[in-house]
Protein backbone atom coordinates (compact mmCIF):
# COMPACT_ATOMS: atom_id res chain seq x y z
CA UNK A 1 0.00 0.00 0.00
CA UNK A 2 0.79 3.44 -0.66
CA UNK A 3 0.97 6.97 1.72
CA UNK A 4 -1.70 8.96 -0.21
CA UNK A 5 0.47 11.97 -0.04
CA UNK A 6 2.81 10.09 -2.90
CA UNK A 7 0.51 11.15 -5.64
CA UNK A 8 -2.43 13.31 -4.01
CA UNK A 9 -3.65 13.65 -8.04
CA UNK A 10 -4.10 10.28 -8.23
CA UNK A 11 -5.69 9.90 -4.85
CA UNK A 12 -8.21 12.15 -5.50
CA UNK A 13 -8.90 11.12 -8.93
CA UNK A 14 -9.98 8.19 -7.83
CA UNK A 15 -11.17 8.55 -4.06
CA UNK A 16 -12.98 11.81 -4.61
CA UNK A 17 -16.53 10.73 -7.23
CA UNK A 18 -17.79 8.07 -5.44
CA UNK A 19 -17.05 9.93 -2.21
CA UNK A 20 -18.40 13.04 -2.96
CA UNK A 21 -21.72 10.68 -4.08
CA UNK A 22 -21.84 9.07 -0.76
CA UNK A 23 -21.16 11.85 0.69
CA UNK A 24 -24.43 14.09 -0.71
CA UNK A 25 -26.55 11.36 -1.39
CA UNK A 26 -25.98 9.05 1.57
CA UNK A 27 -24.21 10.60 4.63
CA UNK A 28 -25.81 13.78 4.05
CA UNK A 29 -29.45 12.75 4.09
CA UNK A 30 -28.65 10.53 7.34
CA UNK A 31 -27.72 13.77 9.51
CA UNK A 32 -30.93 15.60 7.71
CA UNK A 33 -33.15 12.39 9.16
CA UNK A 34 -31.00 12.64 12.03
CA UNK A 35 -31.70 16.35 12.67
CA UNK A 36 -35.37 15.57 11.84
CA UNK A 37 -35.69 13.00 14.97
CA UNK A 38 -35.02 15.84 16.91
CA UNK A 39 -37.86 18.14 15.34
CA UNK A 40 -41.83 18.51 15.53
CA UNK A 41 -44.46 18.19 13.66
CA UNK A 42 -46.88 20.92 12.95
CA UNK A 43 -50.48 20.42 12.17
CA UNK A 44 -50.61 20.10 8.56
CA UNK A 45 -47.51 17.28 8.57
CA UNK A 46 -44.98 19.86 7.66
CA UNK A 47 -41.79 19.32 10.14
CA UNK A 48 -40.33 22.16 12.50
CA UNK A 49 -36.95 22.34 13.66
CA UNK A 50 -36.31 22.23 17.00
CA UNK A 51 -34.33 20.64 19.30
CA UNK A 52 -36.54 17.88 21.45
CA UNK A 53 -36.46 14.42 22.60
CA UNK A 54 -39.97 13.97 22.49
CA UNK A 55 -40.19 12.12 19.89
CA UNK A 56 -37.59 9.62 21.40
CA UNK A 57 -39.99 9.87 24.46
CA UNK A 58 -42.80 8.88 22.15
CA UNK A 59 -40.91 5.67 20.60
CA UNK A 60 -41.63 3.99 24.21
CA UNK A 61 -44.95 4.97 24.82
CA UNK A 62 -46.49 2.04 26.22
CA UNK A 63 -48.58 1.47 22.54
CA UNK A 64 -45.45 2.06 20.78
CA UNK A 65 -43.34 0.27 22.96
CA UNK A 66 -45.35 -2.80 22.78
CA UNK A 67 -45.04 -2.84 18.72
CA UNK A 68 -40.84 -2.51 19.60
CA UNK A 69 -41.01 -5.21 21.91
CA UNK A 70 -42.78 -7.61 19.38
CA UNK A 71 -40.16 -6.64 17.02
CA UNK A 72 -37.16 -7.17 19.21
CA UNK A 73 -39.14 -10.44 20.47
CA UNK A 74 -40.33 -12.03 16.56
CA UNK A 75 -36.54 -10.56 15.48
CA UNK A 76 -34.80 -12.21 18.50
CA UNK A 77 -37.00 -15.48 17.93
CA UNK A 78 -35.62 -15.55 14.09
CA UNK A 79 -32.23 -14.94 14.71
CA UNK A 80 -32.14 -17.59 17.27
CA UNK A 81 -33.88 -20.05 14.73
CA UNK A 82 -31.30 -19.04 11.80
CA UNK A 83 -28.64 -20.25 14.28
CA UNK A 84 -29.98 -23.05 15.05
CA UNK A 85 -31.28 -24.14 10.97
CA UNK A 86 -27.88 -22.39 10.13
CA UNK A 87 -25.08 -23.50 12.41
CA UNK A 88 -25.28 -27.29 10.87
CA UNK A 89 -25.26 -26.02 7.04
CA UNK A 90 -22.34 -23.67 7.69
CA UNK A 91 -20.27 -26.75 9.59
CA UNK A 92 -21.22 -29.10 6.86
CA UNK A 93 -19.93 -26.82 4.13
CA UNK A 94 -17.12 -25.84 6.46
CA UNK A 95 -15.76 -29.49 6.61
CA UNK A 96 -16.60 -30.24 3.65
CA UNK A 97 -14.57 -31.40 1.05
CA UNK A 98 -12.67 -28.07 -1.58
CA UNK A 99 -14.53 -29.16 -4.66
CA UNK A 100 -17.88 -29.48 -2.50
CA UNK A 101 -17.53 -25.95 -0.99
CA UNK A 102 -18.31 -23.88 -3.63
CA UNK A 103 -21.34 -25.60 -5.15
CA UNK A 104 -22.99 -26.12 -1.76
CA UNK A 105 -22.59 -22.00 -1.14
CA UNK A 106 -24.17 -21.18 -4.56
CA UNK A 107 -26.71 -23.50 -3.52
CA UNK A 108 -27.38 -21.32 -0.10
CA UNK A 109 -27.01 -17.97 -1.50
CA UNK A 110 -28.91 -18.38 -4.89
CA UNK A 111 -32.21 -17.87 -3.20
CA UNK A 112 -30.91 -14.75 -1.64
CA UNK A 113 -30.39 -13.67 -5.16
CA UNK A 114 -33.73 -13.63 -6.20
CA UNK A 115 -36.33 -10.84 -5.22
CA UNK A 116 -37.33 -10.28 -1.66
CA UNK A 117 -40.99 -9.64 -2.12
CA UNK A 118 -41.07 -12.73 -4.58
CA UNK A 119 -39.91 -14.71 -1.90
CA UNK A 120 -42.30 -13.08 0.66
CA UNK A 121 -45.12 -14.08 -2.32
CA UNK A 122 -43.86 -17.40 -2.51
CA UNK A 123 -44.57 -18.36 1.27
CA UNK A 124 -48.35 -16.79 0.37
CA UNK A 125 -48.43 -20.36 -2.02
CA UNK A 126 -47.41 -22.00 0.52
CA UNK A 127 -49.89 -21.28 3.37
CA UNK A 128 -52.44 -18.93 1.94
CA UNK A 129 -55.83 -20.34 2.41
CA UNK A 130 -55.71 -21.72 -1.20
CA UNK A 131 -52.45 -22.54 -0.94
CA UNK A 132 -50.42 -25.54 -1.43
CA UNK A 133 -50.55 -26.71 2.16
CA UNK A 134 -54.37 -26.15 2.38
CA UNK A 135 -54.79 -27.98 -1.18
CA UNK A 136 -52.49 -30.89 0.22
CA UNK A 137 -55.06 -30.82 3.57
CA UNK A 138 -58.17 -30.55 1.35
CA UNK A 139 -56.96 -32.83 -1.09
CA UNK A 140 -56.15 -35.83 2.11
CA UNK A 141 -59.64 -35.01 3.36
CA UNK A 142 -61.32 -35.60 0.59
CA UNK A 143 -59.88 -39.08 0.14
CA UNK A 144 -60.28 -39.67 3.65
CA UNK A 145 -64.27 -38.41 3.59
CA UNK A 146 -64.57 -41.10 0.23
CA UNK A 147 -63.27 -43.93 2.54
CA UNK A 148 -65.12 -43.79 5.54
CA UNK A 149 -68.51 -43.30 2.89
CA UNK A 150 -67.58 -46.40 1.43
CA UNK A 151 -67.38 -48.05 5.27
CA UNK A 152 -70.86 -46.53 5.81
CA UNK A 153 -70.01 -43.36 7.72
CA UNK A 154 -70.43 -40.62 5.15
CA UNK A 155 -70.92 -37.56 7.67
CA UNK A 156 -67.89 -38.44 10.01
CA UNK A 157 -65.14 -35.72 8.64
CA UNK A 158 -67.38 -32.54 7.70
CA UNK A 159 -66.75 -30.49 5.52
CA UNK A 160 -63.41 -29.12 5.25
CA UNK A 161 -62.29 -26.08 6.55
CA UNK A 162 -58.79 -24.24 5.79
CA UNK A 163 -56.60 -23.87 7.77
CA UNK A 164 -55.47 -19.98 8.84
CA UNK A 165 -52.33 -20.34 8.02
CA UNK A 166 -51.22 -17.01 7.15
CA UNK A 167 -51.48 -13.65 9.06
CA UNK A 168 -50.27 -14.44 12.10
CA UNK A 169 -46.56 -13.60 14.27
CA UNK A 170 -45.72 -16.96 13.49
CA UNK A 171 -45.82 -16.99 9.82
CA UNK A 172 -43.68 -13.54 10.10
CA UNK A 173 -40.85 -15.75 11.79
CA UNK A 174 -41.04 -18.33 9.22
CA UNK A 175 -40.82 -15.63 6.74
CA UNK A 176 -37.67 -13.45 8.55
CA UNK A 177 -35.94 -16.88 8.90
CA UNK A 178 -36.16 -17.72 5.09
CA UNK A 179 -35.35 -14.24 3.93
CA UNK A 180 -32.46 -13.82 6.69
CA UNK A 181 -30.77 -17.66 6.53
CA UNK A 182 -27.72 -16.53 3.57
CA UNK A 183 -26.89 -13.38 5.95
CA UNK A 184 -26.01 -15.85 9.08
CA UNK A 185 -24.33 -18.93 6.75
CA UNK A 186 -22.29 -16.79 4.87
CA UNK A 187 -20.32 -15.23 7.76
CA UNK A 188 -20.60 -18.29 10.05
CA UNK A 189 -19.11 -20.53 7.23
CA UNK A 190 -16.31 -17.50 6.64
CA UNK A 191 -15.22 -17.96 10.49
CA UNK A 192 -15.28 -21.62 10.27
CA UNK A 193 -13.73 -22.34 6.94
CA UNK A 194 -10.45 -20.68 8.45
CA UNK A 195 -10.23 -21.87 11.72
CA UNK A 196 -7.63 -23.71 12.92
CA UNK A 197 -8.52 -27.26 13.06
CA UNK A 198 -5.69 -28.46 15.42
CA UNK A 199 -7.43 -27.02 18.06
CA UNK A 200 -10.40 -29.49 17.78
CA UNK A 201 -7.95 -32.33 16.54
CA UNK A 202 -6.21 -31.72 20.47
CA UNK A 203 -9.72 -31.61 21.81
CA UNK A 204 -10.82 -34.96 20.68
CA UNK A 205 -7.07 -36.71 21.02
CA UNK A 206 -6.94 -35.70 24.84
CA UNK A 207 -10.78 -37.36 25.59
CA UNK A 208 -13.17 -35.03 25.06
CA UNK A 209 -16.49 -36.56 22.98
CA UNK A 210 -17.76 -34.41 20.19
CA UNK A 211 -20.31 -32.16 22.30
CA UNK A 212 -17.80 -30.81 24.65
CA UNK A 213 -14.79 -30.08 21.93
CA UNK A 214 -18.11 -28.65 20.19
CA UNK A 215 -19.02 -26.53 23.36
CA UNK A 216 -16.15 -25.99 24.66
CA UNK A 217 -13.85 -25.14 21.54
CA UNK A 218 -15.89 -25.03 18.49
CA UNK A 219 -18.58 -22.47 19.25
CA UNK A 220 -16.08 -19.97 21.31
CA UNK A 221 -13.79 -20.00 18.14
CA UNK A 222 -16.15 -19.14 15.99
CA UNK A 223 -18.02 -16.59 18.44
CA UNK A 224 -17.00 -13.85 16.46
CA UNK A 225 -18.97 -15.52 13.20
CA UNK A 226 -21.82 -15.95 14.96
CA UNK A 227 -22.04 -12.56 16.39
CA UNK A 228 -21.70 -10.42 13.51
CA UNK A 229 -23.91 -13.54 11.57
CA UNK A 230 -26.96 -12.56 14.05
CA UNK A 231 -26.26 -9.24 14.87
CA UNK A 232 -26.76 -8.64 11.03
CA UNK A 233 -29.74 -10.94 11.07
CA UNK A 234 -31.53 -9.26 14.00
CA UNK A 235 -30.59 -6.02 12.61
CA UNK A 236 -31.99 -6.95 9.39
CA UNK A 237 -35.14 -8.66 10.73
CA UNK A 238 -36.26 -5.52 13.18
CA UNK A 239 -35.96 -3.35 9.76
CA UNK A 240 -38.28 -5.57 7.89
CA UNK A 241 -41.39 -4.59 6.82
CA UNK A 242 -42.54 -6.12 4.21
CA UNK A 243 -43.00 -9.69 5.92
CA UNK A 244 -44.73 -8.38 8.63
CA UNK A 245 -47.27 -6.74 5.77
CA UNK A 246 -47.24 -9.58 3.64
CA UNK A 247 -47.62 -12.54 5.88
CA UNK A 248 -48.51 -10.97 9.23
CA UNK A 249 -51.90 -10.28 11.16
CA UNK A 250 -53.04 -7.07 12.50
CA UNK A 251 -51.26 -7.27 15.55
CA UNK A 252 -47.56 -8.42 13.47
CA UNK A 253 -46.59 -4.40 13.38
CA UNK A 254 -42.95 -4.47 13.73
CA UNK A 255 -40.80 -1.24 14.15
CA UNK A 256 -40.84 -1.11 10.40
CA UNK A 257 -44.21 -0.97 9.83
CA UNK A 258 -44.08 1.79 12.09
CA UNK A 259 -41.72 3.71 10.21
CA UNK A 260 -43.29 3.20 7.04
CA UNK A 261 -46.79 4.13 7.98
CA UNK A 262 -45.28 7.64 9.77
CA UNK A 263 -43.42 8.16 6.19
CA UNK A 264 -46.75 7.47 4.41
CA UNK A 265 -50.25 7.25 6.06
CA UNK A 266 -49.04 9.23 9.27
CA UNK A 267 -47.01 11.86 7.95
CA UNK A 268 -45.14 12.51 11.36
CA UNK A 269 -41.59 12.58 10.22
CA UNK A 270 -39.72 13.52 13.05
CA UNK A 271 -41.30 10.64 15.02
CA UNK A 272 -40.43 8.40 11.50
CA UNK A 273 -37.44 9.58 11.83
CA UNK A 274 -36.85 9.21 15.29
CA UNK A 275 -38.00 5.29 15.50
CA UNK A 276 -35.68 4.43 12.17
CA UNK A 277 -32.42 5.82 14.45
CA UNK A 278 -33.80 3.79 17.48
CA UNK A 279 -33.09 0.97 14.99
CA UNK A 280 -29.72 2.39 13.52
CA UNK A 281 -28.35 3.50 17.00
CA UNK A 282 -27.17 -0.67 18.11
CA UNK A 283 -26.31 -1.20 14.57
CA UNK A 284 -23.65 2.18 14.83
CA UNK A 285 -22.78 1.12 18.26
CA UNK A 286 -22.11 -2.71 17.07
CA UNK A 287 -19.89 -1.02 14.57
CA UNK A 288 -17.67 0.83 16.94
CA UNK A 289 -17.04 -1.63 19.65
CA UNK A 290 -16.47 -3.88 16.29
CA UNK A 291 -13.50 -1.57 14.75
CA UNK A 292 -12.24 -0.74 18.29
CA UNK A 293 -11.65 -4.43 19.08
CA UNK A 294 -10.42 -5.03 15.42
CA UNK A 295 -7.74 -2.05 16.10
CA UNK A 296 -6.99 -3.51 20.20
CA UNK A 297 -6.28 -6.61 18.31
CA UNK A 298 -3.83 -5.43 15.43
CA UNK A 299 -1.84 -3.50 18.21
CA UNK A 300 -1.69 -6.48 20.34
CA UNK A 301 -0.50 -8.67 17.19
CA UNK A 302 2.31 -5.92 17.01
CA UNK A 303 3.17 -5.89 20.13
CA UNK A 304 4.48 -9.58 20.26
CA UNK B 1 -17.67 -53.59 29.49
CA UNK B 2 -14.69 -51.33 28.73
CA UNK B 3 -13.94 -53.51 26.14
CA UNK B 4 -16.94 -53.10 24.30
CA UNK B 5 -16.82 -48.90 24.93
CA UNK B 6 -13.44 -48.62 23.54
CA UNK B 7 -14.42 -51.15 20.82
CA UNK B 8 -17.45 -48.93 19.84
CA UNK B 9 -14.73 -45.98 20.35
CA UNK B 10 -12.25 -47.60 17.86
CA UNK B 11 -15.22 -48.22 15.47
CA UNK B 12 -15.85 -44.21 15.50
CA UNK B 13 -12.43 -43.70 14.92
CA UNK B 14 -12.62 -45.04 11.66
CA UNK B 15 -14.57 -42.11 10.24
CA UNK B 16 -12.52 -38.88 10.88
CA UNK B 17 -13.82 -37.12 13.35
CA UNK B 18 -13.47 -33.59 12.05
CA UNK B 19 -15.23 -34.84 8.45
CA UNK B 20 -18.76 -33.66 9.90
CA UNK B 21 -20.33 -34.30 6.53
CA UNK B 22 -19.84 -38.52 6.37
CA UNK B 23 -22.47 -38.45 9.02
CA UNK B 24 -25.98 -38.75 8.15
CA UNK B 25 -27.63 -36.40 10.64
CA UNK B 26 -25.67 -33.73 8.45
CA UNK B 27 -26.92 -34.67 5.29
CA UNK B 28 -30.07 -34.48 6.47
CA UNK B 29 -29.52 -31.05 7.89
CA UNK B 30 -28.21 -29.96 4.87
CA UNK B 31 -31.33 -31.68 2.50
CA UNK B 32 -33.69 -29.91 4.87
CA UNK B 33 -32.09 -26.68 4.51
CA UNK B 34 -32.18 -27.07 0.65
CA UNK B 35 -35.37 -27.82 0.87
CA UNK B 36 -37.18 -24.81 3.01
CA UNK B 37 -34.77 -22.67 0.80
CA UNK B 38 -36.12 -24.05 -2.45
CA UNK B 39 -39.10 -25.67 -2.14
CA UNK B 40 -41.34 -22.08 -1.56
CA UNK B 41 -39.57 -20.62 -4.81
CA UNK B 42 -40.03 -23.58 -6.89
CA UNK B 43 -43.65 -24.02 -6.27
CA UNK B 44 -44.30 -20.33 -7.11
CA UNK B 45 -42.06 -21.26 -10.80
CA UNK B 46 -44.69 -24.48 -11.34
CA UNK B 47 -47.59 -22.46 -10.80
CA UNK B 48 -46.93 -19.45 -13.14
CA UNK B 49 -47.39 -22.65 -15.80
CA UNK B 50 -50.92 -23.57 -14.26
CA UNK B 51 -53.38 -23.19 -16.93
CA UNK B 52 -56.46 -22.94 -13.71
CA UNK B 53 -56.99 -19.35 -12.58
CA UNK B 54 -58.33 -20.50 -9.34
CA UNK B 55 -54.43 -19.69 -7.50
CA UNK B 56 -53.19 -23.08 -6.63
CA UNK B 57 -55.06 -25.75 -7.79
CA UNK B 58 -53.01 -27.48 -10.79
CA UNK B 59 -55.29 -28.10 -13.87
CA UNK B 60 -52.68 -28.53 -16.46
CA UNK B 61 -49.17 -26.45 -18.27
CA UNK B 62 -50.17 -23.53 -20.17
CA UNK B 63 -48.52 -20.44 -21.13
CA UNK B 64 -51.38 -17.74 -21.15
CA UNK B 65 -50.15 -15.87 -17.82
CA UNK B 66 -47.05 -15.17 -19.61
CA UNK B 67 -49.00 -14.12 -22.26
CA UNK B 68 -51.51 -12.17 -20.41
CA UNK B 69 -48.78 -10.28 -18.35
CA UNK B 70 -47.29 -9.32 -21.25
CA UNK B 71 -50.00 -8.04 -22.73
CA UNK B 72 -50.82 -5.75 -19.43
CA UNK B 73 -49.71 -2.21 -20.11
CA UNK B 74 -48.74 -1.42 -16.51
CA UNK B 75 -46.30 -4.52 -15.81
CA UNK B 76 -45.31 -3.65 -19.68
CA UNK B 77 -43.90 0.08 -18.44
CA UNK B 78 -42.78 -1.06 -15.15
CA UNK B 79 -40.41 -3.66 -16.64
CA UNK B 80 -38.85 -1.12 -19.05
CA UNK B 81 -38.73 1.17 -16.19
CA UNK B 82 -36.96 -1.30 -13.77
CA UNK B 83 -34.37 -1.90 -17.00
CA UNK B 84 -33.68 2.02 -17.39
CA UNK B 85 -33.21 2.60 -13.54
CA UNK B 86 -31.30 -0.76 -12.97
CA UNK B 87 -29.21 0.55 -16.98
CA UNK B 88 -28.20 3.67 -15.38
CA UNK B 89 -27.22 3.09 -12.09
CA UNK B 90 -25.21 0.14 -13.11
CA UNK B 91 -23.01 2.71 -15.46
CA UNK B 92 -22.74 4.93 -12.75
CA UNK B 93 -21.81 3.46 -9.62
CA UNK B 94 -19.70 -0.07 -11.29
CA UNK B 95 -17.46 3.14 -12.59
CA UNK B 96 -17.23 5.29 -9.00
CA UNK B 97 -17.69 1.82 -7.07
CA UNK B 98 -14.11 0.54 -9.25
CA UNK B 99 -12.20 4.14 -8.40
CA UNK B 100 -12.96 3.75 -4.64
CA UNK B 101 -12.67 0.00 -4.65
CA UNK B 102 -8.63 0.80 -6.37
CA UNK B 103 -8.38 3.52 -4.03
CA UNK B 104 -9.33 1.45 -0.53
CA UNK B 105 -6.91 -1.00 -1.95
CA UNK B 106 -3.90 1.03 -3.58
CA UNK B 107 -3.50 4.18 -0.37
CA UNK B 108 -3.22 4.20 3.06
CA UNK B 109 -4.84 7.10 4.32
CA UNK B 110 -5.80 8.73 7.83
CA UNK B 111 -8.72 7.46 9.32
CA UNK B 112 -9.40 5.06 6.69
CA UNK B 113 -10.94 2.38 8.90
CA UNK B 114 -13.78 5.37 9.81
CA UNK B 115 -14.28 6.32 6.02
CA UNK B 116 -14.55 2.48 5.14
CA UNK B 117 -16.78 2.35 8.23
CA UNK B 118 -19.32 5.04 6.76
CA UNK B 119 -18.67 3.97 3.45
CA UNK B 120 -20.28 0.03 4.41
CA UNK B 121 -23.06 1.52 6.26
CA UNK B 122 -25.30 1.33 2.89
CA UNK B 123 -24.92 -2.63 3.47
CA UNK B 124 -25.85 -2.81 6.52
CA UNK B 125 -28.36 -0.52 7.97
CA UNK B 126 -32.00 -1.83 6.92
CA UNK B 127 -33.11 -0.85 4.05
CA UNK B 128 -36.15 1.14 5.11
CA UNK B 129 -33.89 3.61 7.24
CA UNK B 130 -32.05 4.45 3.82
CA UNK B 131 -34.94 4.76 1.86
CA UNK B 132 -36.95 7.40 4.54
CA UNK B 133 -33.45 9.19 5.00
CA UNK B 134 -33.40 9.61 0.95
CA UNK B 135 -36.62 10.49 0.83
CA UNK B 136 -36.16 12.98 3.40
CA UNK B 137 -33.17 14.67 2.10
CA UNK B 138 -35.14 15.10 -1.60
CA UNK B 139 -38.46 16.71 0.03
CA UNK B 140 -35.89 19.01 2.47
CA UNK B 141 -33.88 20.43 -0.24
CA UNK B 142 -37.04 20.31 -2.83
CA UNK B 143 -35.99 18.02 -5.10
CA UNK B 144 -39.19 16.54 -6.90
CA UNK B 145 -39.60 12.24 -6.66
CA UNK B 146 -39.47 10.92 -10.36
CA UNK B 147 -37.48 8.03 -11.48
CA UNK B 148 -34.07 10.32 -11.31
CA UNK B 149 -34.07 10.32 -7.75
CA UNK B 150 -34.70 6.42 -7.78
CA UNK B 151 -32.02 5.92 -10.09
CA UNK B 152 -29.74 8.30 -7.49
CA UNK B 153 -30.68 6.32 -4.50
CA UNK B 154 -29.74 3.37 -6.08
CA UNK B 155 -26.54 4.29 -7.23
CA UNK B 156 -25.19 5.62 -3.51
CA UNK B 157 -26.69 1.71 -2.15
CA UNK B 158 -24.53 -0.25 -4.79
CA UNK B 159 -21.22 1.57 -4.77
CA UNK B 160 -19.91 -0.01 -2.09
CA UNK B 161 -21.31 -3.29 -3.20
CA UNK B 162 -18.61 -2.66 -6.16
CA UNK B 163 -16.12 -1.21 -4.04
CA UNK B 164 -16.20 -4.71 -2.33
CA UNK B 165 -16.10 -6.95 -5.25
CA UNK B 166 -13.31 -4.56 -6.98
CA UNK B 167 -11.50 -4.75 -3.71
CA UNK B 168 -11.09 -8.63 -3.48
CA UNK B 169 -10.14 -8.85 -7.15
CA UNK B 170 -7.00 -6.76 -6.61
CA UNK B 171 -5.91 -8.83 -3.57
CA UNK B 172 -4.74 -11.60 -6.23
CA UNK B 173 -2.84 -8.70 -8.11
CA UNK B 174 0.78 -8.31 -8.02
CA UNK B 175 1.97 -5.12 -8.04
CA UNK B 176 5.63 -5.87 -9.55
CA UNK B 177 3.95 -5.88 -13.05
CA UNK B 178 3.07 -2.20 -12.72
CA UNK B 179 6.87 -1.46 -10.99
CA UNK B 180 8.17 -3.48 -14.16
CA UNK B 181 6.28 -1.23 -16.18
CA UNK B 182 6.90 2.05 -14.85
CA UNK B 183 10.72 0.55 -14.67
CA UNK B 184 10.35 0.14 -18.54
CA UNK B 185 9.39 3.80 -18.95
CA UNK B 186 5.62 3.85 -19.11
CA UNK B 187 3.98 6.73 -17.67
CA UNK B 188 1.66 6.40 -14.69
CA UNK B 189 -1.30 6.97 -16.51
CA UNK B 190 -0.17 4.42 -19.39
CA UNK B 191 0.61 1.85 -16.97
CA UNK B 192 -2.77 1.91 -15.86
CA UNK B 193 -4.39 1.54 -18.70
CA UNK B 194 -2.02 -1.06 -19.92
CA UNK B 195 -1.61 -3.01 -16.85
CA UNK B 196 -3.88 -2.14 -14.05
CA UNK B 197 -7.49 -1.91 -15.97
CA UNK B 198 -7.19 -5.57 -17.89
CA UNK B 199 -6.64 -6.90 -14.49
CA UNK B 200 -9.77 -5.50 -13.12
CA UNK B 201 -12.13 -6.43 -15.69
CA UNK B 202 -13.25 -9.77 -14.23
CA UNK B 203 -14.01 -7.29 -11.16
CA UNK B 204 -15.70 -4.85 -13.13
CA UNK B 205 -18.16 -7.28 -15.12
CA UNK B 206 -18.77 -9.14 -11.81
CA UNK B 207 -19.79 -5.64 -9.88
CA UNK B 208 -21.43 -4.51 -13.07
CA UNK B 209 -23.75 -7.53 -13.21
CA UNK B 210 -24.28 -7.55 -9.04
CA UNK B 211 -25.25 -3.75 -9.22
CA UNK B 212 -27.91 -4.10 -11.68
CA UNK B 213 -29.39 -7.06 -9.92
CA UNK B 214 -29.22 -5.31 -6.90
CA UNK B 215 -31.26 -2.37 -8.17
CA UNK B 216 -32.89 -4.58 -10.08
CA UNK B 217 -34.43 -6.16 -7.04
CA UNK B 218 -34.81 -3.28 -4.67
CA UNK B 219 -38.23 -2.61 -3.90
CA UNK B 220 -37.99 -0.71 -0.36
CA UNK B 221 -35.57 1.95 -1.42
CA UNK B 222 -37.55 2.32 -4.79
CA UNK B 223 -40.87 2.53 -3.25
CA UNK B 224 -40.06 5.54 -1.18
CA UNK B 225 -38.24 7.61 -3.41
CA UNK B 226 -40.37 7.15 -6.48
CA UNK B 227 -42.65 9.50 -7.72
CA UNK B 228 -46.68 8.49 -8.25
CA UNK B 229 -47.02 6.68 -10.81
CA UNK B 230 -43.72 5.62 -11.40
CA UNK B 231 -44.10 2.20 -10.61
CA UNK B 232 -40.60 -0.84 -10.84
CA UNK B 233 -41.55 -4.06 -11.84
CA UNK B 234 -41.25 -5.38 -7.70
CA UNK B 235 -42.92 -2.15 -6.99
CA UNK B 236 -45.46 -3.66 -9.25
CA UNK B 237 -45.88 -6.97 -7.91
CA UNK B 238 -46.22 -5.37 -4.44
CA UNK B 239 -49.30 -3.90 -5.33
CA UNK B 240 -50.81 -6.85 -7.75
CA UNK B 241 -50.06 -8.48 -4.69
CA UNK B 242 -52.35 -5.96 -2.76
CA UNK B 243 -55.12 -6.39 -5.14
CA UNK B 244 -55.18 -9.32 -6.71
CA UNK B 245 -53.34 -12.85 -6.50
CA UNK B 246 -53.51 -14.22 -10.10
CA UNK B 247 -50.98 -16.57 -11.47
CA UNK B 248 -49.75 -13.37 -13.25
CA UNK B 249 -48.12 -12.49 -10.43
CA UNK B 250 -45.97 -15.76 -10.84
CA UNK B 251 -45.37 -15.44 -14.06
CA UNK B 252 -44.20 -11.77 -13.82
CA UNK B 253 -42.29 -13.05 -10.30
CA UNK B 254 -40.47 -15.76 -12.14
CA UNK B 255 -39.41 -13.39 -15.27
CA UNK B 256 -37.89 -11.08 -12.27
CA UNK B 257 -36.11 -14.56 -10.83
CA UNK B 258 -34.74 -15.64 -14.20
CA UNK B 259 -33.37 -12.54 -15.20
CA UNK B 260 -31.43 -12.60 -11.62
CA UNK B 261 -30.36 -15.60 -11.26
CA UNK B 262 -28.92 -15.60 -14.79
CA UNK B 263 -27.06 -12.53 -14.01
CA UNK B 264 -25.39 -13.65 -10.50
CA UNK B 265 -24.65 -16.89 -12.08
CA UNK B 266 -22.34 -15.83 -14.60
CA UNK B 267 -20.94 -13.48 -12.11
CA UNK B 268 -20.21 -15.78 -9.84
CA UNK B 269 -18.84 -18.49 -12.72
CA UNK B 270 -16.46 -15.14 -13.18
CA UNK B 271 -15.17 -14.86 -10.54
CA UNK B 272 -14.40 -18.72 -9.79
CA UNK B 273 -12.63 -18.11 -12.97
CA UNK B 274 -9.92 -15.82 -11.59
CA UNK B 275 -9.88 -17.62 -8.08
CA UNK B 276 -8.32 -20.96 -10.78
CA UNK B 277 -6.19 -17.99 -12.84
CA UNK B 278 -4.56 -16.78 -9.38
CA UNK B 279 -3.63 -20.33 -8.52
CA UNK B 280 -1.80 -20.76 -11.74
Amino acid sequence: MEDWRKNKLAFAVFMGPATFWLLVFFTIPLVVIWIYSFGERGPLGQTYLAFSFENYLRAVEPIHLKILWKSLWLGGLATFLCLAVGFPVALGIAFAPDRWKNPLLLVVVLPFFTNMLVRTFAWVVMLGSRGIVNSGLEWTHGLLDGGFSLAGMPDLMGTFQPLELLHNNYTVVVGLVYVHLPFLILPLYATLEKMDRSYLEASLDLGAGQWRTFFSVLVPLAMPGILSGCMLVFILSMGNFIIPDRLGGTDSLMIGNLIAQEFNKARDWPFGAALSFVVMYPVFIFFVINALRARYQDRRRAEV
Amino acid sequence: MSEVVAAKKRRRRDVNPLEYLKRPWMWLALAGCFVFLYFPLVTLVAFSFNSYKRAFIWKGFSLKWYEKAMGNEALHEAFLNSMQVAAWSTVVSTALGAMLGLALYRYRFPFKGTYEGIAHLPIVIPEICMAVAMVTFFWAVGIELSLTTVIVSHIAFTIPFVAVVIRSRMAGFDVSLEEASRDLGASEWQTFWNVTFPYMIPGLVAGALMAFVLSLDDFVITFFTAGVGDNTLPVKIYSMLRFSVTPEVNAASTVLIVITLTLTLVAMVMQSRWGKENNQ
